[in-house]
C-alpha cells in the first residue's frame, strides 16, 4: 500500500534526489582532478562538472577553504530545496537528518559561551544545516545555566539533552564527552524512528546505515580513548546502544587497552576485520587506508545501496552522506595538490 | 702612514710605559685573533646547522600541514573547538644563555606541559588523525625552536665576529704601528736629546775652557796692570822738583 501512495506525496522529491545522483563526480572526473598540477587547473576541471561555475568568480589564488565553503554552499542549497518541497513524513525525516548538525552547532555555542565568546560570532561558524529557529536565541544566554534553562529546552534536540545531561554537567564534563553522549542519544532516536514509524524499506536501509555508523563510532571511541583520561566506565557510556557490536562485543571492547586487542576481538567478525587493517587492495590498486577512510568507504557502499531501492526515505539520507563524502574528496584532492603531496592523493573514495 | 704616533713627551718613563702598552696590544691582538677564529668556527657550524634545520623544516612543515589536511578530511573543522578548550599553553619556551668564547648566545628550550585540553577531540571520529596532527605539529615546533635559537645565535655571532674582526684589524694595523711609531719616535727623540746633550756638554766644556783661558788672560792682564800700576807708582813724578814751568810772559 505504501508504494501506491508514495509518489503522490514524495514522488517529486525522490525524482529530484535521483537527479542529484547524476551530479556526483564520476571516477573519470576524479581522475582528471587528481591529474591537476595546480589549484587553477582544479578549478577548470571542476567547472566541467556539475559544480559548474561556483568557483568562477573567486579571485585567485583560491584556498582550499574557499573551495570547501563553496561546495558546502551548494550542498546546503540543494538540501534546502528538498526540505522546502517536502511534506508530511518526508519533511520530518529530513529534519531528523539535520539533528546531527544541530548537536554540533549547540556544542559549538556551548563551548563559546563557556569561554565567554561573542555569540553572534559563533552563529556564523555554525553549520547551516544544523540551523534551528531558536538558535539566534542562544545568543541571549550569557551563561550555561541560562542557556540550558531557556534555550536548549526549546530546541529540537532538547530531549537528548534532557535524557543525559543536566545544567551542572555542561560546566563540568568535557565538551567532547557531551557531544558523544548527545550523538549517541540521537543515533538511537533516529534508529527507533526510522525502524518503527516508517515503512519497511526505509527501515531496512536506514537500519543498515545507522547500525554501521554506530559500530564505527564504537570502534572509534575505543581506539581514540586509549591513553586519555576517559575511564572505561565512561567509555561504555558513550557506546551507542545499537549496531551489530551491541551489546556483546561492546562489553568486550570496554576492557581493551590497545589497538591489538581491538583487532583481536574484531578478528572473528569479517565485516569489521578489514576496517582496522590499514593496508588493503581495493579497486585494483594498492592503497593504505586509515580506519576512518575504511569506514567512509564502507559507508559509501551502504549509501549507494539506498539508491537501489525505490519508495523510501533512506535515499535522502544516503544522498546527503554521499554528497558530504564527495565534498571531502574534492577538498582532499585540493589539499594534496596545494601541498604538492601526491603520494596519497588517491585516498579519496570514488562514489560512482 | 707616515709616523702616526701618540702625542707623548719623549721621556724615558714614557718609553717604558709605551713599551708595556705595545706588549699589551700584542697579547690583546693574539687573544682577539684566537677569539675571532673560535667564533668563526662556531659560526660556520651554525650556518651548517641552519641549513640542515631549514631543509628539515620544509619537510616537517609539509608533513604537518598534510596531517592537518587529513584531520580536515576525517573530522572536519576542529580549529574552533581546540582553540576554545585550550586553557594554558601546553608548549612553552624557556630561554637560556650559552657562553661561546665570551659571547652570550640565547638558547631556546621547549617545555611541554602535560594534560592536554583536547585529548578527546575527534573521539567519535578521526581521533587518530587529530593525534597525528598534534604530533607532527609538535615536531614542527621543535624544529622551529631549533631554527629560532640557531638564527638568533647566527645574528648575534655575526655581529660579534664583525666587531672582533674590526678590533683585530684595528690592533694589527693601527694601534700596534702607532705604538711602534711612538716608541721609535721616543727613542729617536731621546737619542737626539742625548746627542744634543753631548754636544752641549762638549760646547760647555769649550766655553768653560775658553772662559778659563780668558780668565787666565784677564788675570795675566790684571797682573800686568798691577805691575804697571806699581811701576807707575814707582815712577810718580815729583812735580815740585821736576816741574819746570815755562815762564809766564804777559
Amino acid at each position: 500500500m505504501n508504494e501506491l501512495y508514495f509518489n503522490v506525496e514524495h514522488g517529486y522529491l525522490e525524482g529530484i534526489v535521483r537527479g542529484y545522483r547524476n551530479a556526483f563526480l564520476t571516477s573519470q572526473q576524479y581522475n582528471n582532478l587528481t591529474q591537476c598540477e595546480s589549484i587553477e587547473d582544479l578549478r577548470t576541471q571542476l567547472s566541467t562538472t556539475d559544480y559548474g561555475s561556483i568557483l568562477q568568480n573567486e579571485p585567485s589564488p583560491i584556498s582550499t577553504l574557499t573551495i570547501l565553503t563553496k561546495l558546502k554552499e551548494t550542498l546546503v542549497r540543494e538540501f534546502k530545496y528538498l526540505k522546502e518541497n517536502s511534506t508530511g513524513e518526508a519533511s520530518r525525516f529530513l529534519t531528523y537528518m539535520t539533528y546531527g548538525y544541530m548537536i554540533d552547532n549547540v556544542i559549538l555555542i556551548i563551548t563559546g559561551t563557556l569561554h565567554e565568546r561573542d555569540t553572534h560570532e559563533l552563529l556564523e561558524k555554525c553549520h547551516p544545516l544544523g540551523w534551528f529557529d531558536s538558535m539566534p536565541a542562544l545568543c541571549i544566554a550569557t551563561n550555561v545555566q541560562e542557556l540550558y534553562n531557556t534555550v536548549l529546552i526549546d530546541s529540537p534536540i532538547a530531549p537528548y539533552f534532557a535524557e543525559c545531561l543536566n545544567a551542572e554537567d555542561l560546566n563540568e564534563i568535557n565538551i567532547e564527552v557531551i557531544r558523544n553522549t548527545l550523538y549517541k542519544a540521537y543515533l538511537l532516536d533516529f534508529y527507533t524512528y526510522s525502524t518503527t514509524e516508517l515503512d519497511s524499506t526505509t527501515a531496512h536501509i536506514m537500519a543498515n546505515i545507522l547500525k554501521f555508523e554506530a559500530d564505527c563510532r564504537t570502534i572509534s571511541i575505543t581506539i581514540n580513548s586509549f591513553g586519555t583520561e576517559l575511564t572505561k566506565d565512561d567509555r561504555k557510556k558513550l557506546y551507542p546502544n545499537i549496531g551489530s557490536l551491541y551489546p556483546e562485543i561492546q562489553s568486550r571492547l570496554v576492557h581493551t587497552d590497545d589497538i591489538d586487542q581491538v583487532k583481536f576481538i574484531l578478528e572473528s567478525y569479517p565485516a569489521y576485520k578489514t576496517l582496522l587493517n590499514s593496508d588493503q587492495t581495493g579497486n585494483g590498486m594498492f592503497r593504505s587506508l586509515s580506519f576512518e577512510e575504511s569506514c567512509f568507504e564502507q559507508e559509501v557502499i551502504l549509501n549507494k545501496d539506498a539508491y537501489e531501492q525505490q519508495y523510501h526515505f533512506g535515499i535522502f539520507f544516503a544522498w546527503l552522506k554521499l554528497k558530504e563524502q564527495e565534498i571531502r574528496n574534492i577538498v582532499w584532492i585540493a589539499e594534496c595538490i596545494s601541498l604538492k603531496n601526491k603520494d596519497r592523493i588517491n585516498n579519496y573514495i570514488p562514489i560512482y | 702612514m707616515a709616523a702616526v704616533r701618540d702625542n707623548v713627551f719623549p721621556t724615558r718613563m714614557n718609553l717604558t710605559v709605551t713599551k708595556t702598552r705595545l706588549k699589551g696590544a700584542q697579547t690583546g691582538y693574539s687573544l682577539l685573533k684566537r677569539k675571532s677564529e673560535a667564533l668563526s668556527i662556531r659560526f660556520i657550524d651554525i650556518v651548517k646547522r641552519i641549513k640542515e634545520a631549514k631543509i628539515k623544516m620544509g619537510q616537517v612543515m609539509n608533513n604537518a600541514s598534510f596531517s592537518m589536511a587529513q584531520v580536515a578530511y576525517t573530522t572536519g573543522d576542529i580549529g574552533f573547538q581546540v582553540r576554545e578548550n585550550a586553557k594554558t599553553a601546553s608548549f612553552k619556551l624557556i630561554s637560556k644563555q650559552e657562553n661561546a668564547s665570551g659571547v652570550l648566545l640565547p638558547v631556546f628550550e621547549k617545555n611541554i606541559q602535560s594534560g592536554n585540553s583536547f585529548d578527546l577531540t575527534g573521539l567519535g571520529r578521526g581521533g587518530q588523525q587529530v593525534k597525528n596532527a598534534k604530533e607532527s605539529y609538535t615536531e614542527a615546533l621543535n624544529v622551529l625552536i631549533e631554527l629560532a635559537s640557531l638564527q638568533t645565535a647566527f645574528l648575534i655571532l655575526d655581529e660579534v665576529i664583525k666587531l672582533t674582526k674590526r678590533r683585530v684589524a684595528a690592533i694589527e694595523y693601527i694601534i700596534i704601528p702607532r705604538i711602534e711609531n711612538t716608541i721609535s719616535h721616543i727613542i729617536s727623540e731621546l737619542d737626539e736629546q742625548d746627542r744634543e746633550e753631548l754636544k752641549m756638554v762638549q760646547s760647555k766644556k769649550k766655553t768653560i775652557e775658553s772662559e778659563c783661558s780668558i780668565i787666565e788672560l784677564k788675570e795675566i792682564d790684571e797682573e800686568s796692570d798691577l805691575n804697571n800700576l806699581e811701576i807707575a807708582e814707582y815712577s810718580a813724578k815729583n812735580i815740585l822738583i821736576d816741574q819746570m814751568d815755562s815762564d809766564l810772559i804777559f
